[in-house]
């Protein structure tokens, strides 16, 4: 097998796995090109069905093609969609755009909150609803005890020490010292009642495994990745008052992956567009011991 | 950097050793020498070096890369990625303190490969050899020892030739055989992608040359077809009529056509398609991948069990195993105590029947007499479970001979099975006695006008088994005959296969007391298989149990099967017309 097709069995059989023995388990879809790529391998792990909710966190600062990508692709596939929101943070004004609290606060506040209060079902949320094509709030507010990631560990220095099921405690720390052994299939899926557990299918692909894999599965992606003339794209997604995009000419995936291959950016870290990684020291560290994906 | 392909393929590399013996130096140089740094980051660390006034050392360009500088030695495993123009690889780097043993072997069972580094000057230590031996364990047979830090000893081929006596000696005790010893100085960059000029006697790969040279293992293809049946899938509300049998291929291969076994259940049928997202079906699923399978047949495997070609050698299926383990947690490994053995795809429960032997890692000499199995211990043990698992040998097929051990919720040891034992002469269970009194069987049946009887109703829910069961009693008590009804949920959760294991145990008790009390027992239980009820029976001896199966899982050797079709009112008629067909119950007056 050559290296995508291996990436592929393992993310499969981890999916798998996670829907098998996780008890009320959802998947993170931030529309970005990693998740889109999670969402496709559980297409194919299901056969064509997701049986597992698509959890995704809505800033307010997402740029608007992503939200109409979003809800093209849920209603094509049939997604079980699940959309939440801070909307104190955001009616309080408690954001970086209204300047009023610094990047990494507001990071706080509409992700890392937005998603622990949505996982835990405190929080309203919002379904796709399919007959009526739109969302709604939704009535089901049971907790997930599990939530697949796209995360992936050449994105930075605490993501290459992941476990691809990985034990959060009640407090959602993550106790990199102390985690639990993996061996070759055998994932922890026992867990104390109470825990957390993210599941990470995609850590041991690269940047550009994601782009081939996209190419050969030709996967949609939304066009904000692509130049569109002016000479600039984005390289890694986030909301729009954070994301620089990057000067490049690339026009579709093909042109993509000659840039990360061989081209400008072949030796440049991806997320190096996202200011609050800069403000966080560069390592997401305290971002991600908090609960940040 | 040359044009690198999405069709090259990926090879995972573990990188081990003791503490201090310069893994993370040689696993930075390699990345610097092939140019697979970020941009930058060799500078960034050299200017933060100058600013400490610290001397640069390629150790702290993989901290760099992990955020791991604090500690100053490696505590997780962590990924680092290269590329080469012939593929991609990823180096586990595993952390070399005892401490840390659990995330050496995490790295190492993700590795094809191993690069082993021993420290010319400290020689083979005690977690070189621990590490050598877990490498071994894991089935790791491509392993390049780098003797390190050679510019200290000035390149003395003598001092590499001792050190590559002693490491191969102790090596080959284990069966194993090294890819290569290689003189190395990684802060130097000698032999790791540059030759070293320094060496002029040593005429083998550099490190880079060795990487590159190490086979990626498709051998796998060529083995007998196994696939531990990870799940059932059944998208009905979809509208999808598929059952499709999921499961990631360990070895072999499979096609439509060829007949199949589950084992332990003994199940059989034939592969009808390979499923796929979209595109034409495949024409067989091979080792390594995650696939699907229709069978021609209603065939109700459960999710555990392995799958494997009728027309090739069978797995072992037994209920006692010897295997050797190397164990993980705190708390030893004990008698007495209920483990989770997870072997493919199964969970059975599993205890400590004997130790046979411990390894002292240091001597590697056997000792034996040991009652248990000490945390970072590797032993010889048998286990012995109340239901059966199917597996291979560790010698006639390695992949599906592996298993771990849960204790409570932790994977607490890892190992691999080496042999099937026979089923132990008196199972503990069968020997549970209660003293009873003077009155007979035959006195109670006279008194009552009818014998003892335990009938156990199997469902796919236990709601909808109790439903029936009840029933089915309320028109038992009707005739004037004694009963009882029970539930499973009254016997404990069975939420895991701890949880079931004593449902089942608990019922096995009621039913024979109760059956010897000349009562009619009507029990109602959820998700069982034939090898509980083969335990409920054994347990219930002398007394026969009447199992009646509801549903169409079918196969449980029921005494009666009724449809799942059935309502519970009729079922519960019906089930009352075979009991009294059977002579269970008396005819009605």
């Amino acid at each position: 097998m050559n290296q995508l097709e291996t990436l592929e069995a393992k993310s499969v059989h981890i999916l798998r796995e996670a829907y098998r023995s996780l008890g009320n388990v959802c998947m993170l879809w931030s529309i970005g090109k990693d998740s889109t790529v999670l969402l496709h391998l559980a297409r194919k792990a299901f056969f064509g069905h997701v049986p597992i909710p698509l959890v995704h966190i809505d800033t307010a600062y997402k740029m608007p093609e992503m939200i109409e990508y979003r809800d093209e692709l849920a209603l094509e596939w049939r997604l079980n969609l699940v959309v939440g929101q801070n909307r104190e943070a955001l009616a309080a004004k408690q954001t970086f755009p209204d300047d009023c609290v610094d990047r990494i606060t507001c990071c706080r506040n509409l992700k890392t909150m937005a998603l622990k209060h949505t996982l835990s079902g405190e929080w309203p949320r919002l379904r796709m609803d399919h007959t009526l094509g739109k969302l709604v709030e939704d009535e089901d507010l049971s907790p997930y005890t599990g939530v697949i990631v796209g995360v992936r560990a050449d994105e930075e220095g605490s993501r290459s020490k992941e476990r691809y099921f990985s034990p959060r405690d009640v407090e959602n720390d993550w106790n990199v010292d102390d985690q639990p052994p993996e061996l070759w299939r055998y994932f922890k899926t026992d867990f104390e009642p109470g825990t957390h557990v993210r599941v990470h299918p995609l850590l041991d692909w690269t940047e550009l495994n994601v782009w081939e894999y996209i190419e050969r599965e030709n996967i949609p992606v939304t066009s904000l990745y692509f130049d569109n003339g002016e000479g600039i794209r984005c390289r890694s997604l986030g909301c729009y008052p954070c994301t620089t995009p990057v000067q490049s000419t690339a026009r579709n995936v093909e042109e993509i992956i000659e840039e990360l291959r061989s081209g400008k950016f072949s030796n440049i870290a991806e997320r190096s567009g996202r200011a609050q990684d800069k403000d966080d020291g560069g390592g997401l560290e305290s971002l991600r011991r908090g609960g940040y994906m | 950097m040359s044009t690198v392909s999405a069709d090259l393929e990926r090879l995972d590399i573990v990188a081990v050793g003791h503490v201090d013996h310069g893994k993370s130096t040689v696993i930075g140089r390699l990345m610097a020498d092939t140019g697979s740094l970020p941009e930058g980051k060799l500078d960034q660390v050299k200017a933060m070096c100058k600013v400490n006034a610290r001397p640069f050392e390629y150790a702290f360009l993989l901290d760099a890369l992990k955020n791991e500088q604090a500690q100053g030695i490696t505590i997780d495993t962590a990924r680092c990625f290269f590329n080469t123009p012939k593929r991609h690889y990823i180096i586990h780097d595993a952390p070399g303190h005892v401490e840390f043993l659990k995330n050496m072997i995490t790295g190492a069972s993700r590795a094809q490969a191993a690069l082993l580094v021993i420290d010319a000057q400290e020689g083979v230590r005690e977690n070189s050899k621990r590490h050598g031996y877990i490498l071994s364990m894991l089935g790791i047979r491509q392993i390049a020892v780098l003797v390190n830090k050679m510019d200290l000893l000035d390149w003395d081929q003598e001092a590499f030739d001792a050190v590559t006596r002693e490491y191969a000696d102790f090596l080959a005790r284990l069966g194993v055989r090294p890819t290569a010893f290689i003189p190395v100085s990684a802060r130097d960059g000698a032999n790791i992608v540059a030759r070293a000029a320094e060496a002029p006697w040593y005429d083998g790969p550099t490190v880079l040359e060795q990487v590159e040279a190490f086979k990626s293992l498709d051998d796998d293809l060529e083995r007998p077809f196994r696939m531990p049946l990870q799940d059932v899938y059944k998208f009905t509300a979809s509208g999808d009529d598929r059952r499709i049998f999921v499961g990631t291929v360990e070895t072999g291969r499979i096609r439509p056509g060829d007949g199949v076994v589950f084992l332990p259940s003994g199940k059989r049928s034939t592969v009808e398609t390979i499923e796929a997202l979209s595109g034409p079906r495949p024409d067989e699923a091979y080792a390594g991948q995650a696939t699907g399978l229709t069978l021609d047949t209603q065939v109700y495997a459960k999710p555990g069990e392995m799958m494997v070609r009728a027309d090739q050698p069978a797995p072992l299926v037994a209920d006692r195993l010897r295997a050797n383990i190397f164990w993980m947690a705190t708390a030893p490994l004990v008698r007495g105590r209920r483990y989770v053995l997870r072997m493919g795809a199964a969970r059975v429960p599993v205890e400590l029947e004997s130790v046979l032997s411990v390894l002292d890692s240091q001597e590697l000499q056997s000792v034996t007499g040991a009652a248990q199995v000490e945390r970072h211990d590797i032993a010889e043990v048998i286990f012995r479970s109340t239901r059966p698992v199917a597996f291979d040998a560790a010698e006639t097929l390695e992949p599906t001979s592996r298993f771990v051990v849960v204790a409570g919720f932790d994977t607490a040891g890892c190992g691999i099975a080496l042999e099937a034992l026979p089923e132990a002469a008196a199972n503990a269970d069968g020997e549970r006695r209660f003293s009873v009194g003077e009155v007979t069987d035959e006195q109670r049946a006279a008194r009552y006008g009818h014998a003892g009887k335990a009938v156990v109703l199997v469902g796919e829910s236990a709601a909808d088994a109790h439903a029936v069961a009840a029933s089915l009693e309320r028109r038992i008590f009707d005739l004037g005959v004694h009963s009882y009804c029970l539930g499973a949920t009254d016997l404990g959760e069975d939420k895991d296969v701890l949880g079931r294991e004593a449902q089942i145990g608990r019922l096995g008790e009621i039913a024979w007391a109760m059956t010897d009390a000349g009562i009619v027992l009507v029990a109602a239980l959820g998700d069982m298989d034939r090898f509980d009820l083969d335990r409920l029976r054994a347990l219930a001896a002398p007394h026969e149990v009447f199992v009646i199966g509801r549903g169409d899982g079918g196969d449980l050797g029921a005494d009666l099967d009724l449809p799942a079709s059935l309502a519970t009112e009729a079922a519960a008629e019906a089930a009352l017309r075979a009991l009294t067909a059977a002579g269970v119950l008396p005819e009605p007056a």
